[in-house]
């Protein structure tokens, strides 16, 4: 077969060979085979820089083949479709997938931000806190630069036009980790009938497995695993989710994973299924089998494009089939990297090995002599060549290490020995510190790390050291490697003990004791590691132009963290911040441990001492439409409409919204202003008839024979003597004494009441009496439903409207028969009416409520005959003006909570014969009944044509520039046609007692205005036209 | 996400539930008698315990019934749940009731 990739092996790996399938990195096109990732086909075809960092733009290449990855982090796909910071190494080729590389300009092997690098002296840890702090007005000129310079990739600029979606599952056992474990866990958990979810980030499951060519019981690994996912699918019980990182561990087994469902597909391609799906799972048990990740070792100038996880290079071989590099020098501090010294070497490769390990002997070290690979025992690698043009390392510098590994033998001036700076040619470094256990859900979920020794990485406590009520609230067994568990064998059995264990605890029976030595693997005796991360060179870390990057996706060095120790910064929750460790994209995965050595080492104290920051979610990132899923645009906020909103949209309204409902603002004719329009509407409604959709108000039918014990306990006035079929306002109190809802209830029957409240409140009060009912007074006989829904209102106002009402209602509706402040049982036009006599315009006016299917009927005979009389449909802020030339108050504008109802000159409304309401002992607190309260009254700038502004202040005296002594506020203010001036309501200290006195009012732009202090009720004072 | 057994309904989600605040505060039966410390007590001075807490929920997206409940603040854990007419329980008993169900 043709070899499409110059650096693919001839066999292996797990790809379609037979299709070739073609993409574009940096606009450039090369081919790979499916089954690759970005990352493994960018390795195939020879490219090696992929991205630039993040603060001193150095050249970086692939680091990992997994999310651990630091650095190949890229732009996937354009326009709309564009993701920033997608890392290579996860994501799945497609045919004609397109990527780019980030933060370089122009280019990423040509990037003049890399000249930061040269200003490295002047750009330490903690840069942006010394530098940019003085002067402060210039932060927002100085931010502008540091957003540009810092950051990744750039964010898509129009509307995501993907679909994600979310769904909720239940389980006895969830399995996080498909792995060896995890696979293992999930047959034994299921096999007992558990309801078992097994997740994976990865499209294939197997983890390690798929890069080592091992065989269990006789089986080759990828056999195995096919069994296992066979059995597993078999079963109806058991559902498998590949490519679904479980990013979040919250309380009571409630975890979170996101599926990727579609992606690899590309953009398009699969437009029936979402791109993701978010699974919120609440499980019974949780069995974390979520592996480990290979820890980097720290060596001078460690982050050229070419150093890369021992692990990793194996996979590439043994997943991809790619060759990363063809003459490797192998750097580690413990066996498991001889592995891969072994495959490379078997693949065709060159492979030197660089051990630091004081005399490398053991079962693997045996195994690379055999195969004729050299060891350097004791040594590091000082000096690594990198050559930019070609963009690739040449050769590395290897020396000697003292004993305690702190500094390299240098040899004498005159030492000729060649073998002391011994130099290899190479052009990839596999680089093993050890393996630190996948601890990131384990400790979201509140679990205790602790430091293993024998490990050398925190590792979940073997017991719960917390007092129990500190304990987590979640059901977790960990297994395997992420509990510093390594050896295949001994994972397996972990994965079927913590499977039987999880099913047992859910409360299922499993049938048979799980096999402890049933696994039959050939594994070599593995020998003790370094524990010696942080390598020396020839200068004093820091000194030279050498870095030691602990922490490649933010360029964090060793040096940073001797400056943050030197400067104070030493505990780790500092260091983190201090030097952003850890506070990449990958948060540190392949970092933060190396970070604590480093510190270790510095302060002389164990990591054990040091602790460790706690992981937080999500363990990798999650797009922003994975978290909103379907609720965007209309579904993101249910809206509700009344019955007669059809009609309301016909008519050209203008909507505002209150609470979730679209009520119509106004309603302009052709060519009219929404100012002219409310101007219409009001003086059609004083002059002649109006009518408003009043559907919205709260609603409450309230039953029982307590109803009115009720009432008398949640309003201030008294409500013992209300005859049936009669209204009454009411102003409903917290404790506090402050006024938070009102709205006329109405006697509908002996034991029968209806209660409306502001259009905003209406959940809010019907919350209020169910909490009193249900936890104060369970013995009151009163019930409450809401029937906010059920009612369609319109309100007629006006002198026309008892004419409109006459001619349409059966019934007789003349002031003798209907008075005011009364309810009437009509019928209009064949629809049974409840009719309420009540006002919030000042005028002669009805509110006609009709059950909500009549609505838009109603509304629509109601506009038919009004015509003759003027009808004027009109929205809230008609309603508003009109209120506030009556001096009636929106709860929530003219009252902010911490309004009494005596700051409202409300006496009349207070009961002086009932013994208790609520909110009526407040009244007398001594706060409440002080003198200088602020109190609601009206305000009438000079200037008639002004309106004042709604918010403005009303000031003692009148200075230059603020602070001026505040005496209160304007709450409401409106241009008044009937009046012909503006007019406002105000809340001014000790208002009542001022009635006549000049205030001024200062603007926010400097401005002020002179207003006289009146009386609140600016029309009709007596009330006659409501009456009449 | 909390998990919080609905004393009528079982097992739900948190979301389905709105947090009221402190439980058993009890409203004076005549509330024109207290002074004004006592009154104030009742209507501003609440428990900020760190420990075991006893407050009031309510299953707002379900049966919208009220209920008390006894949380540890510490480790959000809730320890019982049961209708608000219900005296409260002694919480002692849950002071070292051991991790797990």
């Amino acid at each position: 077969m043709r070899q499409v990739n110059r650096l693919r092996l001839a066999r292996g790996g797990r790809l379609q060979r037979e299709k070739v399938i073609h993409f574009w990195y940096d606009d450039k096109k090369y081919a790979g085979h499916p089954g690759d990732t970005l990352a493994s086909a960018l390795l195939a075809n020879g490219v090696k820089v992929v991205a630039r960092s993040f603060k001193y733009h150095r050249p970086r290449g692939i680091f990992s083949a997994g999310c651990e990855e630091p650095n190949a982090l890229v732009q996937l796909e354009q326009g709309a479709y564009t993701e920033p910071n997608r890392r290579a190494t996860e994501i799945e080729l497609y045919e004609g997938l397109v990527a780019h590389s980030q933060n370089c300009w122009p280019s990423v092997t040509f990037d003049l931000g890399a000249l930061s690098s040269w200003a490295a002296r002047i750009l330490p840890a903690g840069f942006y806190y010394k530098t940019f702090m003085w002067p402060q007005s210039l932060w927002m000129t100085y931010e502008k630069f540091i957003r540009k310079a810092a950051g990744l990739g750039r964010a898509p600029n129009a509307p995501d036009p993907h679909r994600y979606d979310k769904t909720h599952a239940h389980c006895d056992v969830l399995v996080v980790g498909g792995g060896p474990t995890g696979l293992q866990a999930a047959c034994t958990a299921a096999a007992s009938g558990a309801r078992v979810i097994l997740a994976d980030e990865k499209s294939e499951f197997g983890g390690y497995l798929l890069g080592d060519p091992v065989q269990i019981s006789g089986v080759a690994a990828d056999q195995w695993v096919a069994e296992r996912l066979a059995e597993l699918r078999k079963m109806d019980e058991v559902t498998v989710l590949p490519r679904t990182t479980v990013t979040g561990y919250y309380d009571y087994n409630f975890l979170v994973a996101n599926q990727r469902v579609s992606e690899h597909f590309g953009p398009h391609k699969n437009d029936a299924a979402p791109k993701e799906r978010l699974w919120k799972i609440r499980a019974q048990q949780v069995v974390l089998a979520t592996g480990s990740i290979e820890r980097p070792l720290v060596f001078a100038d460690n982050d050229r494009p070419g150093v890369m996880l021992a692990n990793a290079v194996r996979v590439y071989i043994h997943r991809f089939g790619v060759l990363p590099g063809t003459r490797i020098v192998v750097l580690t501090n413990n066996d498991s990297a001889y592995h891969t010294a072994l495959d490379a070497a078997r693949a065709g490769a060159e492979v030197e090995i660089v051990d630091v390990r004081r005399t490398a002997d053991g079962e693997l070290v045996a195994r690379a002599r055999a195969l004729g690979l050299r060891i350097h025992a004791n040594s590091s690698i000082t000096a690594v060549e990198y050559r930019r043009r070609r963009a690739t390392i040449t050769q590395v510098q290897v020396m000697a290490l003292s004993p305690d590994g702190e500094a390299v033998q240098v040899p004498a001036q005159t030492d000729s020995e060649p073998s002391a700076r011994r130099m290899l040619p190479c052009d990839l470094i596999a680089v093993s510190g050890g393996w630190m256990p996948a601890v990131h859900l384990y400790s979201q979920a509140r679990g205790k790390l602790e430091f293993s020794d024998a490990v050398q990485a925190f590792v979940p406590a073997a017991e719960h050291k917390s007092p129990p009520n500190l304990a987590t609230t979640n059901q977790m067994i960990c297994a395997g490697a992420c509990r510093g568990t390594y050896g295949l064998a001994a994972c397996l059995t972990e994965g079927s003990q913590a499977g039987a264990a999880a099913a047992t605890a859910a409360g299922l029976a499993v049938e048979r004791e799980p096999p402890t030595a049933a696994f039959a693997v050939a594994e070599p005796q593995y020998a003790a590691m370094r524990p010696l991360w942080v390598l020396p060179c020839e200068h004093p870390i820091g000194r030279g132009a050498k870095k030691h990057f602990h922490e490649l996706q933010n360029d964090s060095t060793i040096a940073d963290i001797e400056l943050a120790v030197r400067e104070g910064f030493d505990s780790v929750e500092h260091l983190k911040r201090y030097t952003t460790t850890g506070m990449g994209t990958e948060q540190g995965k392949t970092s933060n441990l190396n970070a604590l050595a480093a510190l270790s080492r510095l302060q002389g104290v164990g990591i054990a001492q040091l602790g460790v920051t706690t992981f937080r979610p999500p363990y990798t990132p999650l797009t922003f439409g994975a978290i909103v899923g379907h609720e965007r645009r209309e579904l993101f906020l249910q809206q509700r409409s009344t019955p007669m909103h059809a009609w309301h949209h016909r008519h050209g309204a203008v909507y505002e919204d209150v609470g979730d409902w679209k009520r119509p603002f106004c309603y302009p004719t052709a060519g009219e202003s929404t100012h002219v329009a409310v101007q219409r509407e009001c003086r059609a409604t004083r002059n002649a008839i109006g009518i408003l959709d009043a559907s919205t108000l709260g609603k409450i039918d309230l039953c029982g024979a307590d109803a009115a014990k009720l009432l008398n306990m949640v309003y201030t006035n008294a409500w013992n003597k209300l005859p049936v079929g009669r209204c009454r306002y009411g102003l409903m109190l917290n404790e506090h004494g402050m006024v938070f809802d009102d709205g006329v209830t109405t006697r509908l029957g002996e034991n029968h009441y209806h209660m409306t409240t502001t259009t905003g409140g209406a959940a809010r009060v019907l919350n209020w009496l169910e909490e009193w009912l249900q936890t104060e007074w369970p013995e009151c006989r009163a019930y409450c439903t809401s029937v906010t829904e059920q009612w369609a209102v319109a309100s007629i106002n006006g002198p026309n409207s008892r004419a409109l009402l006459a001619e349409l209602c059966e019934q007789p509706v003349d002031a003798q028969a209907f008075p005011f402040m009364s309810m009437q049982r009509c019928t209009l036009g064949g629809i049974a009416a409840r009719v309420f006599r009540i006002s919030f315009t000042g005028e002669l006016a009805f509110e006609i409520n009709v059950p909500a299917r009549f609505g838009l009927a109603m509304w629509e005979m109601l506009m038919q005959a009004g015509e003759k009389y003027g009808i004027c449909p009109y929205g809230t802020e008609a309603m508003h003006v009109l209120r506030a030339e009556k001096g009636f108050i929106i709860v929530g504008q003219d009252t902010d909570g911490t309004v009494t109802p005596l700051d409202l000159g409300m006496h009349a409304l207070i009961s002086k014969s009932k013994p208790d309401f609520v909110g009526k002992r407040s009244l007398s607190r001594s706060d409440t009944a002080r003198k200088g309260r602020k109190q609601l009254v009206g305000l009438l700038s000079e200037e008639p044509n002004f309106v004042l502004p709604e918010g403005a202040h009303v000031v003692a005296k009148l200075q230059h520039k603020p602070p001026m002594k505040m005496l209160g506020h304007v709450s409401s203010s409106y241009l008044s046609p009937v009046l012909g001036r503006s007019i406002a309501l105000a809340l001014v200290v000790d208002g009542l007692q001022r009635k006549g006195e000049r205030v001024a009012v200062a603007m926010m732009d400097g401005a002020s205005h002179w207003a006289r202090i009146t009386d609140s009720v600016f029309f009709d004072p007596n009330g006659e036209r409501a009456r009449g | 996400m909390l998990l919080i057994q609905c004393p009528w309904c079982g097992n739900r989600d948190q979301t389905e539930f709105s947090y009221h605040g402190e439980a058993h505060l009890k409203r004076a039966q005549d509330p024109q008698q207290l002074s004004e410390p006592q009154w104030g007590d009742y209507v501003f001075f609440r428990t900020n315990a760190k420990g075991l807490h006893y407050e009031r929920w309510r299953h707002s997206h379900g049966c919208r019934r009220w209920f008390n409940a006894i949380r540890d603040t510490r480790s959000d854990r809730l320890h019982i749940t049961y209708p608000p007419e219900q005296p409260p329980p002694d919480r002692q008993e849950f002071e070292s009731e051991p991790c797990g169900k």
